[in-house]
């Protein structure tokens, strides 16, 4: 996979990549959710 | 020495960083806007500046080198950081972090858990530590940045290091926090920009994604070094087990650089205090998508350039010079306090150096500026039979040179052994902070030099405001404040801007008393996460999520934690161990109080010091009396306790 052989390599590499799809999506899909006062 | 155009750059840069110190000058008003930006930081200048923070020199040049010499299982910090770094800690900790902070009006970390837990010690233990522990991380990356500043602009080190403290402790004492996160956000986005396009050039550099893992897998064939501790190739994890020294590596990369760094980021003051600067959950969660996109460009990248720059100097690289030399040497490929004692039968009057292990090799001093010095250092072969097979066999022509000659040479080398430097005693050292700098100035672009310098710059000095700024809060606002009683009779911001000076004073001193990266220094970064991970994490959930927490338990929890990781640091983890030199007294000797008792010695003490200070504050909670409910609920956001 990727031209990698180690399984354990490979799916770090892919880890990367879906940890920051999952940070960019939860962003987005909360991006007007969360009241701020006197 | 640096071109015109580049020294103008740098100094546009500078007074960019100048100006927006100024605007964080102009916009501070208050208490608050000097030590959390007012609470109310645009969702992106708090994601870049979480991020730009968090990640210094030594993530990039540091770790990079090292992913450069062990390969691509150090993307699991990758993976860490990324997912309980942003994810979990913005999304789980972000929320309760800025509200509880809000709600207590807490300026600093200390302050927070202090006023959770109704206890002036906690606070002022807290403050302490950090106080005692953040110059030696600051020194660590000072030392860094100062050293580099050093030999790009050929200027003296302490003439460099006064320059750059200067310039940091400027915009930090009259910005406050609000001067650090506006320069952190341009900073990070120097950085992010720089690190984006390395990663391009990088796999254009090797044929592509695909092929240049397929190139790395290929050379892992080869014999290496490191072999002997676990190293299986830059595209495997290394060998599993416990017990023997084939495994150490494993445990080096899993405990002390994946868990040690990956989770201890979670309870590092000075990024804790980043949620208490925004107004609500919202930017909270605008930041995450920001701050997840930062932290792969900045470690994803760095992880894998440095270990695919062993593909470039095998397969690629070629360098044209004059031969300026070429002679038997020592190349030493580990150093270490007493890591190579004298033998009990070795001839007395022979030298001996006991902190380093080095190799036999044959080395070609080359001049490839033309300027008559050497600057580049090549392995061409070994002159010992058993060494020949770990060593490069670089390949120059034209054949029969001889010094004076102009050659074409292909160093054939990995990452780690392209990397030397020479010593002023003429034996030469491999140095894995060197592996992403050569490569830069090697494989890139001319004009990509000047981006990478700035984006060196900004990780450096964006670490270092806010290691400062977190050094004044813990000594002016969480110790002196508290100790002192001044609370409301000396102000708030001048107690800190004293501790701040304090503080950049402490850390220039050491980085002055240590200008080359000295044992303790170098271990520096590891031994403040590793410490508050130990002592703070526990604390730090209990407070935000754990209503039954009490004040014994979490104050038995942050010195059981602080005393269990001191003990592992200087008696059982050898690279800690060694550089601070007690443990020999003990042993006679050796590294580590457990040395040939299974691989203790490369376990990074967040392993045994995290779990048994979590346990400490459960148990001893259950045991005592728990707080106040209405102090607990007015924590959580209810209405005030009357006293």
């Amino acid at each position: 996979m990727l031209g990698i052989d180690d399984p354990l390599i490979w799916s770090a590499y892919l880890l990367c990549l879906l940890s920051t799809v999952l940070c960019v999506v939860y962003g987005a899909l909360n991006w007007n959710k969360g009241e701020s006062k006197e | 020495m640096m071109g015109l155009g580049t020294i103008i750059t740098v100094l546009l840069y500078l007074l960019f960083v100048g100006y927006l110190g100024y605007r964080g000058y102009r916009d501070t008003k208050t208490a608050a806007d000097y030590m959390v930006a007012g609470r109310d930081i645009h969702p992106f200048v708090m994601a870049l500046s979480y991020g730009a923070t968090f990640i210094s020199t030594s993530a990039i040049v540091g770790f990079g080198g090292v992913a450069g010499m062990f390969g691509m299982s150090l993307l699991w910090l990758t993976v860490c950081n990324i997912f309980a770094g942003i994810f979990i800690a913005f999304v789980f900790f972000g929320g309760p972090t800025r509200k509880m902070g809000h709600h207590l009006d807490a300026h600093t970390f200390p302050e927070l858990i202090g006023r959770r837990f109704d206890s002036t010690f906690v606070q002022v233990y807290s403050g302490a530590l950090i106080f005692l522990f953040i110059p030696l991380y600051a020194a660590a990356v000072l030392i860094g940045g100062t050293a580099f500043i050093s030999s790009q602009f050929g200027i003296n080190y302490n003439v460099a290091l006064l320059f750059f403290s200067i310039i940091i402790a400027a915009y930090v004492i009259m910005g406050g926090l609000k001067g650090v996160m506006y320069t952190d956000a341009l900073q990070g986005a120097i950085m992010f920009v720089g690190m984006l396009i390395l990663l391009v050039v990088s796999y254009t550099k090797v044929g592509g994604v695909v092929e240049g893992h397929r190139q790395l897998t290929e050379l892992s064939k080869t014999p290496s070094l490191f072999g002997g501790i676990g190293f299986q190739g830059w595209t495997s994890m290394p060998k599993f087990g416990w017990g023997d020294p084939k495994y150490d590596l494993w445990w080096i990369v899993v405990s002390t650089i994946v868990l040690g760094v990956g989770i201890g980021v979670l309870a590092q003051p000075q990024l804790a205090v980043r949620f208490m600067t925004v107004k609500s959950k919202k930017e909270l969660n605008r930041a995450v998508l920001m701050g997840g996109i930062f932290i792969l460009v900045m470690t994803g990248v760095a992880f894998t350039v440095g270990s695919l720059s062993n593909v470039y100097f095998m397969k690629t690289e070629t360098i044209t010079g004059t031969v300026m030399g070429e002679d038997k040497a020592m190349v030493i490929a580990k150093r270490e306090r007493n890591v190579n004692p004298r033998p009990a039968n070795a001839d007395p009057s022979k030298p001996h150096d006991p902190d380093t292990k080095a190799l036999p090799a044959i080395v070609m001093d080359l001049d490839t500026t033309g300027d008559g010095n050497a600057d580049t250092y090549i392995i061409s072969g070994s002159f010992v039979d058993k060494v020949t097979p770990l060593l490069p066999k670089a390949e120059i022509t034209p054949a029969g040179y001889k010094v004076g000659d102009s050659v074409t040479v292909r160093p054939r080398s990995n990452a780690y052994m392209r990397a030397l430097i020479k010593l002023p005693d003429g034996r030469y050292e491999c140095m894995t902070s060197r592996i992403i700098p050569l490569f830069i100035r090697s494989a890139m672009p001319s004009w990509f030099g000047l981006l990478f310098l700035l984006t060196l710059l900004s990780a450096a000095m964006s670490t270092l405001s806010s290691q400062f700024h977190a050094l004044g809060t813990s000594i002016g606002r969480d110790v002196f404040e508290q100790l002192g009683h001044t609370k409301g009779k000396i102000d708030t911001v001048r107690v800190t801007r004293i501790g701040i000076v304090v503080g950049i004073l402490l850390a220039v001193i050491i980085s002055y008393l240590n200008p080359g990266t000295g044992f303790i220094i170098a271990r520096a970064t590891a031994i403040f996460f590793g410490l508050c991970a130990s002592v703070f994490l526990p604390t730090f959930l209990a407070a935000l999520f754990w209503k039954r927490a009490t004040q014994a338990g979490v104050i038995a929890s942050m010195i059981v934690g602080t005393f269990i990781t001191i003990f592992w640091l200087v008696l059982v983890k050898s690279a800690e161990a060694s550089a601070l030199g007690v443990v020999f007294k003990i042993t006679g000797g050796k590294a580590s109080i457990l040395a040939g008792h299974g691989n203790w010695h490369v376990v990074d003490p967040l392993i045994v010091a995290l779990p048994i200070s979590a346990l400490v504050l459960v148990v001893v909670s259950l045991l005592t009396k728990p707080l106040a409910k209405e102090h607990v609920d007015y924590c959580y956001g209810g209405p005030k306790v009357e006293q």
